[in-house]
């Protein structure tokens, strides 16, 4: 049987290898798909012989739209990456500039952007969790989980201005300092946060079918794990305790507490308590982060990259000339290049800039795990059931946004 | 990281013939094409470089050769990086396909294929992997005009 696709791809393969198998489409636009990618699979009954995954849907021209833009410009679109946890693509952004710049942030700047990088990463969780459970029918922890995230996103609104694409960061600081009162909500949040993911354990951990769900699905080796390049929730579901906030700390990490919860099989359920344990973990970081908060300023004093105070602008030359360059030409960041690595939601984001000495980006370019982590999913797909490939697409937590950039 | 670690690296390299430069806390080797595919067995079996990260390329139009096409790999038991770089020209911007050392290879070399063009010799599959078939040029070049359009379905008038 052959098979032509209305789609704008050539698959991999258009002949089944059996004449029992069947070709199915999956996607781009697909309800148990949370994001445009398409898997194009050879069935044998309801058992996935093989797929071919696609992605590119998404694709806006991230890396060109950089190029002109100023250095300065561009955060708003880095938010839009990794839209679920848009602070970390944020902090990861200015933190390669300033790497290059030679930039030392502040103290309270390094530890807010800690917690706040934290802050991101259990929304993140909480929302691949959420999803990965309501498609599996478990609406109930569902809700309890994206009540929490909806009261993690309205905190910070109150910090940043937006639920969700925040433009937080700066090259050199923050764009201001927290409101009064915000650490108090934080702590109540927290304190909510305990009894929901409380509840959700009690309703999914020994749930019989949950597990039968879940259990021996999409199992994915150590080996082919770090030669497929995963990272993050992904590779230290399979067992492998790598975290680079552990084996080469940046911002405060260096100075807390906190564990590497890994796997045992790789599998589907090992992926969904991983990521329920780093969130606990990121609760017990932000718990120290507050009381670890020093004072001083957000921002540093640096006239190559940060805003003069509009005060200073409206009432002498020197910082009305100043502001005037770093809005018309951008910060000037020294002509070099630069690869600099957080540990993001889903695993290494990493920037590579390039420089030419102008105050536009020669070159940026992310490298995003959920681009690299589409390139093995056919690992955990083939061999399974049609149906196991709605939760185990789930549990990669595939972002469209920075997958396809 | 710190510095020690780094020097110990850059020795090590050295023993395998490899002349390495520091570059904001990682290190960067610049290979003759050819070079590409023995370094990089070198990097995965002797030196444990196990996770290849990333690849990409840089363009330089005034410059001949033109592209820059750069590697990033990590060490998960050492926890550091190493960059390579290979210049290759605008005529004939080929390189070795590393898709047998490393399976990530596969999409991210799809990717720069994609984007500048860079052809990866022995690797079977560069379909299109952001872009779609049939799209012309390769938007990351310098002289790809960054408004041109190539819509699938003409839009609505």
């Amino acid at each position: 049987m052959s098979f032509e696709l209305p789609n704008p791809i050539r698959p991999a393969f258009t002949e089944p290898t059996d004449d029992s198998h069947v070709i199915v489409n999956i996607g781009p636009s697909h309800p148990a798909t949370h994001g445009t990618i398409q898997i194009v699979t050879e069935l044998d009954g309801e058992k996935v012989v093989r797929t071919d995954v696609h992605c590119g849907y998404l694709h806006r021209g991230f890396e060109k739209e950089c190029e002109s833009h100023t250095w300065h410009t561009l955060i708003p679109y880095v938010d839009r990456l990794n839209y679920c946890s848009a602070l970390i693509n944020n902090f990861a952004y200015c933190g390669t500039v300033e790497t290059l710049m030679g930039i030392e942030i502040t103290p309270r700047c390094r530890y807010l952007r800690t917690l706040l990088a934290e802050y991101a990463r259990l929304a993140d969780h909480l929302t691949c969790i959420a999803a990965s459970l309501m498609e599996l029918g478990a609406m109930t922890a569902f809700l309890y989980l994206v009540t929490i995230r909806d009261y993690i996103y309205e905190h910070m609104a109150d910090v940043t201005g937006a639920r969700v694409t925040h433009s937080y960061g700066r090259i050199g600081g923050l764009a201001h300092d927290l409101p009064a009162g915000w650490l108090e909500r934080l702590g109540q949040i927290l304190g909510q946060y305990e009894d929901f993911v409380g509840r959700v354990h009690g309703l999914m951990d020994r749930n019989r079918i949950f597990i039968d769900r879940t259990r021996d699905v999409g199992v994915l080796t150590p080996q082919q794990a770090i030669n497929w390049g995963f990272t993050g929730p992904i590779l230290r579901s399979t067992g492998v305790p790598r975290d680079l906030r552990k084996d080469t700390p940046y911002l405060a990490y260096a100075e807390l507490d906190f564990e590497v919860p890994v796997g045992i099989k790789g599998d589907n359920y090992d992926r969904y308590f991983v990521r329920m344990r780093e969130m606990d973990e990121s609760v017990h970081m932000i718990h120290q982060l507050m009381d670890m908060l020093p004072g001083g300023p957000v921002t540093v004093d640096d006239r190559r990259c940060v805003l003069p105070d509009k005060q200073l602008v409206y009432s002498e030359i020197e910082s009305l000339i100043n502001h005037f360059k770093l809005i018309i030409d951008g910060p000037q960041v020294p002509a070099g290049e630069c690869y600099v690595a957080h540990e993001s939601a889903n695993g290494e984001l990493g920037f590579y800039i390039v420089s030419d000495g102008s105050g536009t980006p020669c070159k940026v370019h992310v490298r995003a795990p959920s681009f690299v982590h589409m390139g093995g999913a056919h690992l955990m797909l083939d061999g399974y059931q049609l149906a196991d490939i709605v939760p185990t697409f789930g549990s990669i937590n595939m972002i469209g946004g920075e997958c396809d950039r | 990281m710190d510095a020690g670690k780094l020097d110990a690296l850059k020795e090590e390299l050295a023993g395998h013939g490899l002349e390495a430069t520091v570059s904001h806390g990682l290190l960067v080797l610049e290979l003759e094409p050819g070079a590409l595919p023995e370094t990089a067995q070198k990097l995965r079996t002797a030196l444990g470089f196990d996770l290849l990260l990333d690849v990409t390329a840089v363009d330089w139009p005034q410059r001949e050769p033109r592209f820059d096409v750069v590697w990033h790999f990590y060490s998960t038991r050492r926890f550091q990086r190493v960059r390579l770089r290979v210049k290759v020209g605008a005529a004939d911007p080929q390189v070795d396909t590393l898709t047998g050392l490393y399976g990530s290879a596969h999409y991210m070399e799809r990717e720069c294929h994609d984007m500048y063009g860079i052809r990866f010799r022995g690797n079977p599959d560069l379909r299109p992997i952001l872009l779609y078939e049939g799209f012309e040029g390769h938007p990351l070049r310098k002289d790809y005009p960054k408004h041109r359009e190539q819509p699938l379905v003409p839009y609505r008038k």
